[in-house]
């Protein structure tokens, strides 16, 4: 699904290389959690992946589904299947949830060439997909995240993947400022997409979340590359003793 | 050695060809009293502080320049409105085209047979609320247009009419210069919705002069015409009684120069008065300097003023705003607003602002804000990121930034109307 090989990015601003050579493979059907210290590069990893500016690639590639991601526009990945949940979801005063909900569904179709959504049609599914997630219906008319909790505007990324129903799903930290009830939905939001053709990748500080969304495969990310992979007990540990030893066990 | 041609004075080249309109007694003492205020001003000058930002050699020289026509190959902006409909053709009406003006609550009249009687109601308006607007400011292009225009229409309301009254501009000529001036008065308890559309000319000199009495309120929703090439100098002048309400919202995509002033006059206490606009300029298909000018005077108690000023300009477009609110020492618990703001979406655009407060009373309220931006690159990442290309992702941020202006529109199928135009020529633009 997404193959990542010796990937090197540097930020475009100043000579400050950030991924020092992540090599990561995701298959179709699995669940890959990220786990690893502050400032490591799991977001910039995911920003790079979904195709933000200000980063340069000096050196890897970046796959998916056999097509070059970083030969795309950011765009372009997501009518591909590629969707990131924001660790910082962003405002947008002034463009109303549902419109943008409802031009990114049909932009998406429009890139691959399929029919758009009609309004009726699209409000039907919206309008059940944000029952499961507890959205009511006043979120979906307010301004995109404006004035949103920092809860709703993760249940609201949920929403939005449920929506556009991507094959490859990056969910960076989206349990943070969730309460125990809300994390519920949004894993249980997580699950009813899993499927053999859907890949996913969970960047968290917490087994908390995996406890609900249980990854088949775990990774240690430090200082810009993945140090270390293993099973869902990577995650207990890391829960139980931090990183240090870890750290000190692969340096 | 030939004798060297004495060079004529700006003024009297401008004036060269253009006579006084012939009209009652009365009406041929507001035109020459104009004419008088014109000749004491003179011409204004890009060396006038009032036109820093804007060059007035174009509005100001003898004959129009060339303006090509432009077809949108769109149906025309409120076709869909129940209105009554008053057509204009590079600035001369068209009876053949044009509705009846049979309305109830409404008598409608061509200015020059308003102006041939000897007793008529637009004697107190014509030319009346343009000299009051003269002070602290001049405005010689509207003591121009008050002397000269032959054209315009009469309309005065006593009750609350069933349709909006729309004017419609048409520009068929590429070298028309044209000068209309209306009157308007809005009875006691009246309400008037106006709209006016169209290119109108090459050059268009519009005046309004628009008197609401007590409790009257007149709403008005204009869109200027996109031809790339067209001028134009519009002003309104506008008075308010007690508890009476004006709201005017303009749109304004393309035209190579507009300028639009307008002169409030707050006179009856507990009265609203809102001023909108949308401009958006894309240098790349011609030329675009567009300059929102508006004088607001506050002298009468609790109330309220709103200016919501917006700007969307891209390769080398200009926007200017200059916007005053004067309070004067009695207008206590005034509450007024502006707010004048551009989205520049790119380093070639230019932006210029001169916000003024002066305040005399104590007791009141007066914000003002004016911000310069660019589009917000994080909102952009983020619809990028859901599958929205960055044309109709910046579209949709374009008109986030334009909503606030666009929501002073009170009637939502106008509203309505004027979004999808909107839309219509952003998709034409788009990156
Ligand atoms: N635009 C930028 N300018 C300067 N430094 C940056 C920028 N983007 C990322 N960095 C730096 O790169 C490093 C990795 O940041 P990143 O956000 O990817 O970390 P993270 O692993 O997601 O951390 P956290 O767990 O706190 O979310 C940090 O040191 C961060 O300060
Ligand atoms: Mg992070």
């Amino acid at each position: 699904m997404l193959e990542i090989k010796n990937l090197h990015v540097s930020l475009e601003e100043e000579d400050k290389e950030i991924l020092k050579g992540v090599d990561l493979t995701v298959e179709a059907g699995k669940v890959h959690a990220i786990m690893g210290p502050n400032g490591s590069g799991k977001s910039t990893l995911s920003y790079v992946l979904s195709g933000k500016d200000g980063y340069e690639v000096t050196a890897g590639e970046a796959m998916m589904g056999g097509e070059d991601l970083l030969d795309m526009e950011a765009e372009e990945r997501a009518a591909a299947g590629l969707f990131l949940a924001f660790q910082y979801p962003v405002e947008i005063p002034g463009v109303g949830n549902m419109t943008f909900l409802r031009t990114a569904v049909n932009s998406q179709r429009k890139a691959r060439g399929e029919e758009e959504m009609s309004a009726a049609e699209f409000l039907k599914v919206i309008r059940a997909k944000a029952k499961t997630l507890k959205i009511d219906a006043d979120m979906l008319k307010r301004p995109v995240n404006v004035g949103f909790s920092g809860g709703e505007k993760k249940r609201n990324e949920i929403l939005q993947m449920a929506m556009l129903e991507p094959t490859m799903c990056i969910l960076d930290e989206t349990d943070s400022g969730l309460d125990v009830d809300a994390m519920k939905l949004v894993a249980e939001g997580v699950n009813a997409l899993r499927d053999e053709g859907r890949g996913f990748l969970v960047i968290t500080h917490y087994q908390r979340l995996l406890d609900h969304i249980k990854p088949d495969v775990v990774h240690i990310m430090a200082n810009g590359r993945i140090v270390k992979t293993g099973g869902p007990e990577l995650a207990l540990e890391v829960e139980q003793n931090g990183y240090a030893d870890i750290l000190a066990e692969v340096a | 050695m030939a004798a060297p041609q004495p060079k004529l004075d700006p003024l009297a080249a401008r004036l060269e060809g253009l006579s006084l309109p012939k009209g009652a007694a009365w009406a041929t003492d507001a035109r020459e009293a104009a004419l008088g205020r014109l000749t004491a001003m003179g011409l204004p000058t890009k060396r006038d502080e009032y036109w820093k930002y804007t060059d007035p050699s174009s509005l100001t020289q003898a004959g129009a320049p060339k303006a090509t026509l432009f077809d949108t190959g769109e149906a025309p902006l409120f076709d869909a409105v129940d209105r009554l409909k008053l057509v204009f053709v590079d600035g001369v009406f068209d009876a053949a085209l044009s509705d009846s003006f049979d309305l109830e609550g409404v008598e409608i009249e061509q200015i020059s047979d308003a102006m041939s009687h000897d007793i008529h109601w637009a004697k107190d308006v014509y030319g009346v609320l343009e000299a009051d607007g003269q002070n602290p400011v001049e405005r010689p292009l509207a003591a121009l247009n008050t002397a000269f225009a032959a054209e315009g229409v009469a309309i005065r309301v006593t009750g609350d009419v069933s349709k909006p009254i729309n004017f419609v501009y048409l520009h068929r000529n590429e070298t028309s210069d044209a000068m209309l001036h209306h009157v308007i008065r809005v009875e006691k308890d009246a309400k008037l919705t106006l709209l006016e559309n169209g290119p109108a000319a090459a050059r268009f000199s519009k005046s309004m002069e628009v008197d609401i009495a007590d409790g009257a309120e007149f709403h008005h929703v204009r869109a200027q015409g996109r031809d790339h090439e067209r001028r134009a100098s519009t002003h309104i002048f506008t008075r308010l009684g007690e508890r009476s309400v004006f709201k005017s919202f303009t749109l304004t995509v393309n035209g190579v120069l507009t300028r639009n002033e307008a002169v409030i006059d707050i006179r009856g206490d507990n009265a609203v008065a809102h001023i909108a606009g949308a401009a958006l300029g894309d240098g790349a298909t011609g030329d675009f300097h567009h300059d929102d000018t508006v004088f607001i005077t506050h002298d009468a108690q609790h109330c309220e003023s709103r200016q919501v000023f917006k700007k969307v300009l891209r390769n080398g477009a200009t926007g200017v705003f200059q916007g005053k609110i004067l309070v004067k020492p009695d207008a206590q618990k005034t509450d007024g607003y502006q707010l004048s703001q551009s989205l520049l979406l790119d380093d070639d655009s230019i932006f210029q602002a001169k916000p003024e407060l002066e305040i005399y009373a104590d007791d009141v309220v007066c914000s003002h804000g004016s911000t310069t931006g660019a589009i917000d690159e994080e909102a952009l990442f983020y619809l990028r990121s859901r599958g929205v290309p960055e044309g109709p992702a910046t579209d949709l941020l374009v008109l986030a930034f334009l909503a606030e202006a666009i929501d002073e529109i009170e009637d939502e199928s106008l509203r309505e109307d004027i979004l999808a135009r909107l839309e219509g020529w952003l998709e034409r633009h788009g990156s």
